[in-house]
């Protein structure tokens, strides 16, 4: 997956996780846990989990603060997907 | 010894969703005028099946993301507390929340989430990493009522109240414990259901043969017709407030009923089987507390779910109750219209009565088209509704699996 498709597809997810925010209007540096409490943050995980196949380790949680870091974190893991 | 206004109960508002309405006023159109809310559905596992279910509007209290991550029983729950509220003139935030209860009776809670993600996992091998983090919170007890508290921001106490087929009647009985005790000055009391969106319950009933069908879904719930066949199963859910009548005469609140006396008590018999004598002896000790005797009794609001022992068992206790001397005395059937409503049942049947109190109409029990003779009872209002002088008091049935027993009485506000 090219980044832009990793952001479409993170968008895809938190868009179904929380669907009252607007997540047009979330830019690449906004802190993600200012629109995901902790349950939202393992839904995250989950959804890569059953949608990608990735897993994401507790260690690793603090690199999907933005959705930068995520992209970022998850480029390589995603790359054949 | 009479009651002092602070040790009398009084019902102030009504929030409800029922297969056939989702306020009190649809909801009473809908028995009038002989709707049902029973419809066919699809579950997995199990295929084509019959039940109520309720059409309303979720997001009117809650925000998308509450639903996901909560149950169906607790968006019911939030939608009928929000709604009787409102209806009882309260603003929240003009309450000390600390002060504000939710007792709630449920017939059971979390085969839904249970069931749903056994179903979800098997899609991964059965891998219970695929297990949803949300599993616990929403499978405890007590998650309908909690749902309220987060929901709208009440620190008093919650609980649900596990008492099967007579939840609805209990959760009332507890709301008002709570108020006498001096627990809470307000409490929202009543019962829900979700147990349609299961399988298991339809199978269940189905291997005990006690599961409802018919060619025509709003006529497969028939109570005491000669060719009922079972159950129906349907959610909903009915939230009352509930006061003190001192609180409540001092702001003016528009009084539905009094809770003037219930009794609960135990078959102590059988896990299914009804026992007519403990339903007679509850029956009676309700009519008692509330200071009446049966002649008092104008509307009972019969159990009966449409098993043939079942609906034999309350009529027998009727008769030991009531005999040939009530002859004011008039019975019907909620269940034949929305089919049974589980946890919210009697919560919703007596809620379908109240306005008897006002417009001095029984409604009727539909459905019926050849009476049992072992369910014959005087004055059971069957298929057209019956207008009455005056309704003095309901009594409102319900007995539930595990012989478990709840009778509540309501007095009429206008005549006392």
């Amino acid at each position: 997956m090219t980044r832009d498709q990793i952001h479409a597809a993170l968008i895809e997810i938190v868009s179904d996780i929380a669907p009252d925010e607007d997540w047009t209007a979330l830019t690449m540096d906004e802190p993600l846990k200012g629109r995901l409490d902790s349950m939202d943050f393992l839904d995250v995980v989950m959804e890569l989990r059953k949608r990608y196949g990735v897993e994401v380790k507790e260690a690793d949680y603090g690199k999907l603060g933005t959705m930068q870091s995520c992209i970022d974190f998850l480029e390589s893991m995603l790359a054949d997907k | 010894m009479a009651k002092s206004e602070q040790e009398r109960i009084v019902i102030t508002g009504i929030g409800l969703t029922a297969p056939n309405g989702n306020c009190l006023a649809e909801y009473r159109h809908s028995l009038l005028h002989g709707v049902s809310g029973v419809q066919k559905c699809e579950r997995r596992y199990f295929g084509e099946a019959l039940a109520g279910l309720c059409d309303f509007d979720a997001t009117r209290h809650q925000k998308r993301k509450e639903i996901r991550i909560g149950t169906r029983a607790g968006s019911i729950s939030i939608y009928c507390a929000h709604e009787a509220l409102a209806d009882a003139g309260l603003d929240i935030a003009a309450l000390d929340v600390s002060r504000l209860g939710v007792f709630l009776g449920i017939t059971e809670h979390g085969n839904v989430e249970t069931e749903n993600e056994i179903f979800e996992i098997s899609k991964y091998n059965y891998d219970t990493k695929f297990w949803t983090h949300h599993h616990n919170p929403r499978t405890v007890a007590n998650n309908p009522a909690g749902e309220v508290t987060v929901n709208m921001g009440i620190s008093g106490p919650h609980y649900t109240i596990g008492a099967a087929c007579a939840a609805g009647n209990l959760g009332l009985v507890t709301g008002a414990q709570q108020l006498l005790l001096g627990e809470v000055d307000v409490a929202l009391a009543g019962g829900v259901s979700e147990s349609p969106a299961t399988f298991g319950i339809f199978a269940a009933f189905a291997s005990q043969n006690a599961l409802a069908s018919h060619p025509d879904p709003t006529k497969a719930s028939r109570p005491f017709d000669r060719d009922r066949n079972g159950i129906v199963v349907s959610e909903g859910g009915s939230v009352f407030v509930l006061e003190r009548l001192d609180r409540a005469l001092a702001r003016g609140a528009k009084i539905y009923g009094e809770l003037a006396g219930w009794c609960y008590n135990s078959d102590a018999t059988d896990m299914v089987l009804p026992n007519s004598e403990r339903q007679a002896q509850c029956m009676r000790q309700a009519i008692a507390r509330a200071g009446l005797t049966p002649a008092d009794i104008t509307i009972v609001s019969t159990h009966a779910t449409g098993t043939h022992a079942g609906d034999i068992k309350e009529c027998e206790a009727l008769r030991e109750v009531f005999g040939d001397n009530c002859p004011d005395t008039y019975y019907n059937n909620t269940k034949s219209f929305i089919g049974h409503c589980m946890g919210a049942a009697a919560a919703l049947e007596l809620a379908g009565n109240l306005p008897a109190f006002t417009d001095g109409i029984v409604h009727s029990t539909i459905n019926v088209d050849n009476l049992d003779p072992e369910c014959a009872l005087p004055n059971l209002v069957l298929n057209e509704p019956r207008h009455v002088p005056q309704v003095k008091a309901i009594l409102n049935n319900s007995f539930g699996m595990v012989g478990i027993n709840c009778v509540t009485v309501i007095t009429n506000p206008n005549l006392s």
